[in-house]
């Protein structure tokens, strides 16, 4: 990649002296020095296989990864049809109506909670942050077979019937409500805490002026503090916030498989692609779908880009 | 499980708005009640998060029956320590290959992230170079498709290079991090450009300045990067799943997934085995909170 001493010419911003054998002192050769393997990398292993997916999108694509027997877009067309893939749209609607709105105003309540104590805050803070620890599988693991397990004896089942709530079957019945709850729950878990930090961080950068202003201006309560002052302040945080919670549900995967498996049910996009690419062997609409959502979230980022602003240096 | 408050740094500063208004507020029955309030929501919370934690280590030391039985308790009457024995013995579970798999990967991934992302964003960021700018637009294209979506397209490169059910295959891929070169150039931007002049006065080219200067000024932040890096690498589930097909491949993630959901070892070994997984990243988080919080705050926000 790099060839020492090789760039004289180039050497326009070349350092003072070029004492010693083998210093790279050359722009050219120092750059690719330093991007030069990333550079080979992102080609290879980005940018190569999306050409090769949208390529291969076009062609059926049975048990090969060879383009060839183009169907043009057929393959497209089969997955917008009324199906699995607009299914899993679906379910992925469903998801994100419940896990964006809980995890943002769950997380921001316990930063705002954490930000008005003293003692023990740094306690506190640690025990909500380290389900961050914790992987998908594990508490789907712990969701599945102890908190919710369908039989008599699960935790949930145990304490409903204290309540003297029936038995309730969790993830083994396919009635919409209960499996629901166990998905967005295990997520929930998961996440509050690091979103808590992103909370909590915005919350130290607003000034401690303007709440003696707001106190000034005859601001009395905790609602009208937060209505006027924090809230608004924290808007770039909660921009960011939402975008980060819209795109990791979208690429929702663990905790679906884990739990209810390839259930016709609750299948979102990345697991439906999942079974169609890894176990029918079915690379042409396994890659369709794949670029289909990644324009999907392309156009979500770059909408939210045209409204917020993303990308500028700051 | 609780994490212990004397391993915990506050980085976050302490709010300086307290002081002012702390000066303003009046101890009154009002407040007293309020802040009872805010210790009890706070409490409730906390157990409800330990709680899954809680039952890992019990259901670990439990017997099966003991797991989900009636009349079941919070609190079991016996621990079984044997539960370790069995779990490590037990030939049909080869937890401690995947443990090792997950280890040497996450390792491997994130000493390789580091190096390639962060040489990468210097020179995007220090080295005036024509190719400087389009190489970054074409870094930031790729920040707007999340790696878990092309999953597929990945797959067909790496069967291509026969890759699969290889160390290489799981690592190689993920090292080229549009993301992180992105923080880290966003991060040498700001490095302060006289620590490094004075390298270069001293005649270190790029590179010297780079490894004598920049990087032992940088801990800070790589140890952050480090940290996200590595649990991310740890908890990672789908990429390991399909490139790490025979079991001699898996991660500890995909094993304990093919054992939950295929049902073929005990509930107390596949607890344990879960307690197991987990307990580096515990460790990791309680000594590195620092610079995991600083790492979120970082990454999360620029994301």
């Amino acid at each position: 990649m790099s060839a020492p001493t090789l760039a004289a010419p180039a050497a326009d911003m070349a350092p003072p002296a070029q004492r010693g054998r083998g210093r790279i002192s050359g722009v050219t050769s120092a750059f690719w020095l330093f991007v030069g393997p990333f550079v080979v990398g992102l080609v290879i292993f980005v940018y190569v296989p999306i050409a090769w997916s949208v390529i291969l999108s076009f062609s059926r694509a049975q048990n090969t990864v060879t383009p060839g027997d183009w169907v043009g877009l057929q393959n497209y067309i089969d997955l917008l049809r009324p199906g699995p893939f607009l299914d899993s749209l679906i379910t992925f609607t469903i998801f994100a109506a419940f896990i964006v709105p809980l995890t943002f105003v769950l997380s921001l309540g316990l930063a705002l909670l954490l930000n008005q104590v003293r003692i023990m805050r740094a306690f506190f803070r640690s025990v909500y942050f380290l389900p961050t620890a914790c992987s998908y599988v594990v508490a789907s693991l712990v969701w599945k077979l102890s908190i919710f397990n369908g039989v008599r004896f699960g935790l949930a089942n145990t304490v409903l019937s204290w309540f003297g709530v029936d038995n309730i079957a969790w993830l083994a019945t396919t009635s919409p409500p209960w499996y629901w709850l166990v998905i967005v729950t295990v997520r929930l878990w998961l996440q509050i805490g690091f979103y808590m930090i992103l909370f909590l961080a915005g919350l130290q950068r607003i000034s401690p002026e303007l709440y003696e202003a707001a106190a000034v201006d005859g601001a009395r309560n905790a609602w009208q503090t937060f209505r006027y002052i924090t809230f608004p302040q924290l808007r770039a945080t909660s921009v960011a916030v939402l975008l980060l919670l819209l795109i990791n549900a979208y690429q929702a995967f663990d905790e679906f498989f884990n739990l209810v498996g390839n259930s016709s049910f609750a299948r979102p996009p990345l697991v439906y692609l999942y079974y169609t690419a890894q176990f029918n062997q079915d690379f042409g609409h396994g890659t369709a779908g794949a670029v289909i959502l990644a324009l999907l979230i392309m156009i979500v980022t770059l909408a939210q880009g045209r409204i917020f602003g993303f990308g500028r240096a700051e | 499980m609780s994490a212990p408050t004397s391993a915990v740094t506050a980085t976050v500063p302490r709010e300086q708005q307290g002081a002012v208004r702390r000066r303003r507020r009046r101890v009154t029955l009002g407040s007293v009640v309020a802040s009872v309030l805010r210790y009890l929501a706070l409490i409730i919370s906390a157990v409800l998060f330990l709680l899954p934690f809680y039952l890992i280590l019990r259901n670990a030391l439990s017997k099966d029956t003991d797991i989900t039985a009636p009349g079941w308790r919070l609190f079991p009457e016996q621990l079984h320590w044997e539960n370790f024995a069995e779990l490590f013995t037990d030939p049909s579970v080869n937890i401690l290959q995947s443990l090792a798999n997950s280890a040497i990967i996450a390792v491997l991934q994130t000493a390789g992230i580091l190096l390639i992302c962060s040489m990468a964003g210097y020179g995007l960021a220090r080295i005036p170079y024509r190719w400087a700018t389009p190489i970054f637009y074409a870094t930031l294209v790729t920040l707007m498709i999340p790696p878990a979506v092309t999953f597929i397209p990945s797959f067909i490169i790496v069967s291509q290079l026969r890759w699969v059910d290889t160390y290489q295959g799981i690592i190689v891929p993920v090292l080229f991090s549009g993301f992180t070169t992105f923080l880290f150039r966003q991060y040498f931007l700001n490095f302060p450009r006289s620590l490094e002049e004075a390298a270069r006065v001293d005649g270190l080219g790029y590179f010297g300045a780079f490894w004598r200067v920049v990087v032992p000024n940088s801990g800070a932040f790589f140890a952050a990067i480090a940290v996200i890096t590595f649990i991310a690498s740890w908890n990672a589930f789908l990429w390991p799943l399909i490139i790490g097909q025979d079991a001699s491949m898996w991660t500890v993630q995909v094993a304990l997934s093919t054992f939950l959901t295929a049902q073929t070892i005990n509930l107390h070994e596949l607890f344990l085995a879960a307690a197991v997984s987990i307990a580096p990243l515990v460790l990791v988080f309680v000594f590195l909170q620092r610079y995991l919080v600083q790492g979120v705050a970082e990454t999360g926000i620029k994301g």
